[in-house]
C-alpha cells in the first residue's frame, strides 16, 4: 500500500518507521526544513518530502491520487482536517485518517467525511480507566454510522448482574452482551448465562442505553 | 442580519465596525482578549474570547441563528475548518472565508466554500493600475 503521512513530529516519525518496517510504501511530509533534515537522516531521502502538507502542489508532486490512505498527524486539528479534506475531495483518496486533539472534533470530522479519527486524549483517558478501577464502562470503539458503541466493563460484586442469568436482567433491547471473559475462559453468552462478579464483559450498545447497561453490570 | 465574524485583526475589526454601524447584529470572536478590545468601548456589538474551530465557542457566539459567518483569522486552515463547521454543522446560509493562499482559495471555492484571496485581489488591482 502507498501511505502518505503528513506531519513529521514524534507521532509521524515513529508511525512512518513502523509502517516502513511492515513493508509499506510510505512518504512522510514535513514542512519545517530543519526537522525534515533530521527525518531524512533517520528514514532516508526516499521516504521524506519537504513541503507544506496543506498545499495542493505538494499533493500533486507526491502522487496523492494514487495513495491508498492519507494520515494527518500534525499537532493542529485544523491542519489535519484540511489535509484530509483535500485528499478526500480533490484527490479521491479512499481512506483518510486524522489525529485530533479535541475529542469533540471527532463528530465534526465524521460529518465532514473524514473516515477515521484518532483522539490521543481519549486513548489516554481509556488507558487510565483501564488501569484504575473506575465505575464506568470503557469505550473501545464507536461505530460511526450506526451510533453504536463497543464497551467493556467488569461485573461488580453485588451488582444486579452478579449471580443472575442474562435473560432476567432486563437488558435494554438496543444493548447486547457479546462476550464474557472469566479467568482464562472466553465465551459468547446466551440468555441462560449467569454472570459473576469480576467477569469481564464486552457489550454493544447505543449511547442512550449505556447508562442502563452500566447500572446492571456495575451496580452504579 | 446576525453576522458572526471570526478573527479580530485589521480586516475583522473593520468589518465588525462597518456592519454594526449599518445596524446589523454583530458578534466577533478572537482568541485574544486584547484583539477584541481594539474594537473600542463604543462598539455596539458583542465579543467572544475563544478558538473559532471549537464548536462550543461558535455556539456561544450565537452561530445557530446567524445569517452570515465570516472567517478572517490570519490562518488559512483555521478559516477553512471554522467555515466548514459553520456551513455543514450549523447550516449558516452564507459563509465567507478569507484565504491568503490563492491555490487553497481556488480549491475550496471549487469544493463549495465562498473564498476571498487578498493576494489575488491585490495582484489584480495592481495589474489594473498598470493597464490604465
Amino acid at each position: 500500500m502507498y501511505l502518505i503521512i503528513v506531519g513529521g513530529g514524534k507521532v509521524g516519525f515513529y508511525l512512518t518507521k513502523s509502517l516502513l518496517a511492515e513493508g509499506h510504501e510510505v512518504l512522510l511530509i514535513e514542512k519545517n526544513p530543519r526537522r525534515a533534515a533530521f527525518l531524512i537522516d533517520e528514514l532516508g531521502a526516499d521516504h521524506v518530502w519537504v513541503g507544506d502538507g496543506c498545499d495542493s502542489s505538494t499533493f500533486a508532486q507526491v502522487g496523492m491520487n494514487r495513495a491508498d490512505a492519507v494520515i494527518a498527524v500534525t499537532g493542529d486539528d485544523e491542519d489535519n482536517l484540511v489535509v484530509c479534506l483535500l485528499a478526500k475531495r480533490k484527490f479521491n483518496v479512499p481512506r483518510t485518517i486524522a489525529r485530533i486533539n479535541n475529542p469533540r472534533n471527532a463528530a465534526i470530522f465524521a460529518r465532514l467525511g473524514i473516515d477515521v479519527t484518532v483522539s490521543t486524549t481519549e486513548i489516554i483517558q481509556a488507558q487510565i480507566e483501564r488501569a484504575l478501577p473506575l465505575r464506568s464502562l470503557v469505550h473501545l470503539l464507536a461505530l460511526r454510522r450506526g451510533g453504536i458503541e463497543l464497551v467493556e466493563g467488569k461485573v461488580a460484586p453485588g451488582a444486579p448482574a452478579d449471580g443472575r442469568p442474562l435473560r432476567e436482567l432486563g437488558i435494554p433491547v438496543d444493548a447486547l452482551v457479546v462476550m464474557v471473559v472469566r479467568g482464562d475462559q472466553t465465551f459468547i453468552p446466551s440468555g441462560e448465562t449467569v454472570l459473576r462478579a469480576d467477569d469481564e464483559v464486552l457489550a454493544v450498545t447505543t449511547p442512550a442505553s449505556e447508562g442502563a447497561l452500566r447500572r446492571l453490570l456495575l451496580g452504579a | 442580519m446576525r453576522i458572526v465574524i471570526l478573527g479580530c485583526g485589521r480586516l475583522g475589526a473593520y468589518l465588525a465596525r462597518r456592519f454594526a454601524q449599518e445596524g446589523h447584529q454583530v458578534i466577533v470572536i478572537d482568541r485574544e482578549r486584547e484583539a477584541l478590545e481594539a474594537l473600542g468601548p463604543d462598539f455596539p456589538g458583542e465579543t467572544v474570547v475563544g478558538m473559532g474551530i471549537d464548536a462550543e465557542v461558535l455556539r456561544r457566539a450565537g452561530i445557530e441563528g446567524a445569517d452570515v459567518f465570516i472567517a478572517v483569522t490570519g490562518y488559512d486552515n483555521t478559516n477553512i475548518m471554522a467555515a466548514e463547521v459553520a456551513r455543514e454543522i450549523f447550516g449558516v446560509p452564507r459563509v465567507i472565508t478569507r484565504l491568503n493562499d490563492p491555490l487553497r482559495a481556488e480549491i475550496f471555492q471549487e469544493l463549495g466554500l465562498k473564498t476571498i484571496s487578498p493576494t489575488v485581489l491585490a495582484a489584480e488591482a495592481i495589474r489594473k493600475c498598470l493597464e490604465a
